[in-house]
């Protein structure tokens, strides 16, 4: 589902990813760990299309489609979502606007009329009751004064509706409480079918309790220095990334 | 012959056709016509005139004499006005009063004409006590107060509250090759009342309009006056619009303007606090594009202790647009614990569209709380991204966050429907769909 061959990317003449190869397939569940700086949000954000960053080798591939010539709404149409790790507060643009706007670009997209009010209401509603969100939220400007469980929930509450092909997630499970991971984790997981993919990118072990990952990597200085099943997590709880440094790799 | 020396020489015609029998009035009549004649129209190398220039308005040879039109039916003008809620209606017909389209009354508060107020014995005293009282003595309040003929007199007497909002509609048919207009509004609010006043100007026609209106607003003591300007006309009208607020102890006084289009719009909006625990709040959203220019020039006048303004201008700017925000705020030394906040935040969408933002603090006083602040910038391009990794297109993202940036202008509208038809107003030209909630 998604290839990416020996990226290179940049910021401002600042090299942040050197060259990262990455295989996802249909059904799976990847997980990036990694110390902080270590380039996991930007690999996010260059997947996603974000325009600041140069790529400058290499390619990204999805569903057999170079994305690199894609603008980021081109890339979601495609079914790319992400959960931004600090999602943005746009005051004046409430939740149900913001959702409406982008249900029904992707609906375009997909030569479709936009979607009846009544039948978004009833996606809207059963979605955020799934995730457990207050309805007062949906009338307030997005994510303007959420605290940060709330920014995350919402983000996953997008995600499910949707329903992206491959999700990827950056930390979406720090500032979390427990009750609140375990909701986020049942948004995640009811989007887990044999054609979806989804990519985890965290801190800690914890969240993985509640997502099975099939693959775990580890990304250092821009790399993936290691690649295992889901023991690798536990084994980075216990020792941390300081026997993984690159140039030990 | 120059548009200046047109209007001098007409003068006494104009005296002669609608000057009345008011001696008083002939007199401020003919001292007015003596300061334009040596004031002039403003030129560019005025301080507060440096970055709009009248030239290309004052070019055009204007018909001043208003004639009557009674052609227009409601259906025709409709779209200009609030109508699903229920107003008081002064609507004028290049200049004069159109009774079929309009709805007055007398009935505890005065919702009326002016040419009737300045003639009629029962508003004596309140037209000598406030007629061209606060209107500083600039070269284009002198033109108006010449010439002054027709407009809104609205008096709510002590402890009333108009009981419907009062819309003010200044029509141009085009029925002139090229018509100047001068609306001249006195509107005085007692003790304990209450008032909400909508005013718009607009043009029926592409012919050239320049319209230069007065208004004068007193408040009294405890008065409350939500004042709404919409700045909506076509790219053929122009508008030099001079108001002027003069406010008494406890007094709570809004103008919001919106400026969504015209040739060249100039807002001259003063307040003068006269008392204590003083409310002041002047709030515009400026949306323009094309070779449009917006200049709001604004004063607060800080006299007495214990007040407050408050000044929040947003403007967005697309296309070859120009835009001025010239934001005075004076606290005398008398006025301590002053609040005083200014802020004006300006988007540019082109690299040929502009904005100059000056404020200007003049504080005399000590004890104050100003603050003001001035950005003029891009689009944030984190929430851009954010947008648009939602599948949200470039064009409509940029348009959902202009919507935002301005929209919050709007909060403080007090009159719902019309907070609906400016928020649509809004979204419209920035072409996103708005108004879906759960
Ligand atoms: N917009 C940016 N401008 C400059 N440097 C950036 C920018 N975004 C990220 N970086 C730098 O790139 C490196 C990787 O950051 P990031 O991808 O956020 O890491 P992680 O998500 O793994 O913590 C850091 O050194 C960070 O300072
Ligand atoms: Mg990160």
């Amino acid at each position: 589902m998604l290839k990416i061959k020996n990226l290179h990317a940049s910021i401002d003449d600042k090299e942040i990813l050197k060259g990262i190869n990455l295989e996802i397939n249909p059904g799976e569940v990847h997980a990036i760990m990694g110390p902080n700086g270590s380039g996991k949000s930007t690999l996010s954000s260059v997947i996603a299309g974000k325009e600041e960053f140069d790529m400058t080798q290499g390619e990204i591939v999805f569903e057999g489609e170079e994305l690199s010539e894609l603008d980021p709404e081109e890339r979601a149409h495609k079914g790319i979502f992400l959960s931004f790790q600090y999602p943005i507060e746009i005051p004046g643009v409430s939740v149900t606007n913001f959702m409406k706007a982008a249900i029904n670009a992707h609906r375009k997209a997909n030569g479709q009329e936009d979607m009846r009010a009544n039948e978004m209401l009833k996606l809207i509603k059963e979605k955020s009751e799934m995730l457990e969100i207050d309805r007062k939220f949906l009338s307030r400007s997005l994510n303007e004064g959420f605290s940060g469980g709330e920014k995350k929930r919402n983000e996953i509450f997008q995600m499910a509706v949707l329903e992206p092909k491959l999700a990827i997630l950056d930390e979406t499970d720090s500032g979390l409480d427990i009750d609140a991971l375990k909701v986020v984790a049942k948004g995640v997981n009811k989007l887990r079918t044999k054609d979806n993919a989804v990519l985890l990118i965290t801190h800690y072990q914890r969240l993985l309790n509640y997502i099975q990952p099939d693959v775990v990597h580890v990304m250092v200085d821009g790399k993936i220095v290691k690649t295992g099943g889901k023991e690798l997590a536990l084994e980075l709880e216990e020792k941390g990334y300081e026997w993984l440094k690159p140039e030990q790799v | 012959m120059e548009l200046k020396d047109k209007l001098v020489s007409s003068f006494l015609a104009f005296e002669e056709e609608f000057g009345g029998e008011n001696d008083d009035l002939h007199n401020i009549r003919n001292q007015a016509i003596q300061d334009f004649e040596r004031i002039g129209f403003p030129a560019k190398k005025e301080e507060a005139w440096k970055y709009t220039s009248l030239n290309s308005v004052l070019k055009h040879d204007y018909s001043f004499f208003p004639k009557k039109d009674d052609s227009l039916e409601y259906r025709d003008i409709k779209d200009y006005l609030i109508d699903n809620i229920d107003t008081y209606d002064l609507v004028f017909v290049d200049g004069v009063y159109s009774s079929h389209l309009s709805q007055t009354t007398h009935d505890k508060i005065d919702v009326c004409l002016m040419s009737s107020a300045l003639c009629k014995a029962p508003y004596k005293a309140v037209v000598d006590n406030y007629f061209n009282k606060i209107a500083p003595k600039t070269g284009l309040n002198a033109l108006n107060t010449a010439f002054t003929r027709e407009g809104a007199y609205i008096h709510i007497q002590k402890n009333k509250m108009a009981d419907k909002p009062i819309q003010i509609i200044n029509l141009s048919t085009g029925k002139e090759s090229a018509m100047l207009l001068q609306p001249r509004n006195l509107i005085v609010v007692d003790e304990n009342s209450h008032v909400q006043i909508i005013e718009r100007h607009q043009s029926l026609t592409d012919r050239p309009v320049l319209t230069n209106s007065v208004t004068e607003i007193f408040a009294a003591k405890r008065a409350i006056v939500d004042y709404y300007k919409i700045q909506n006309d076509s790219t053929s009208a122009s508008l030099i619009d001079n108001t002027f607020i003069e406010q008494q102890s406890e007094s709570f006084c809004s103008v919001h303007t919106f400026s969504l289009g015209g040739k060249l719009t100039r807002n001259n909006l003063n307040f003068y606090q006269k008392g204590e625990h003083i409310d002041s709040t002047l709030k515009g959203v400026t949306l323009i594009e094309g070779k449009q220019h917006v200049d709001h020039n604004t004063l607060v006048h800080h006299i007495e202790p214990n007040c407050e303004s408050h000044q929040d201008y947003k403007g967005i700017f697309d296309g070859n647009s120009t835009g001025v925000f010239n934001g005075s705020v004076v606290v005398e030394k008398e006025a301590q614990k002053t609040n005083a906040y200014q802020s004006n935040n300006n988007v540019l969408l082109t690299d040929k569209a502009t904005i100059n933002s000056k404020p200007q603090l003049e504080i005399f006083a000590d004890d104050v709380k100003c603050s003001h602040g001035c950005t003029i910038g891009q689009l944030d391009e984190d929430a851009l991204f954010y947008l648009r990794s939602r599948g949200i297109p470039k064009r409509e993202a940029q348009g959902l966050m202009m919507y935002a940036f301005a929209n919050n202008v709007l909060e403080s509208v007090k009159i719902p429907e019309l907070k609906k038809r400016i928020n649509k107003l809004i979204a419209e030209k920035l072409g996103v769909e708005v108004g879906f909630s759960l």
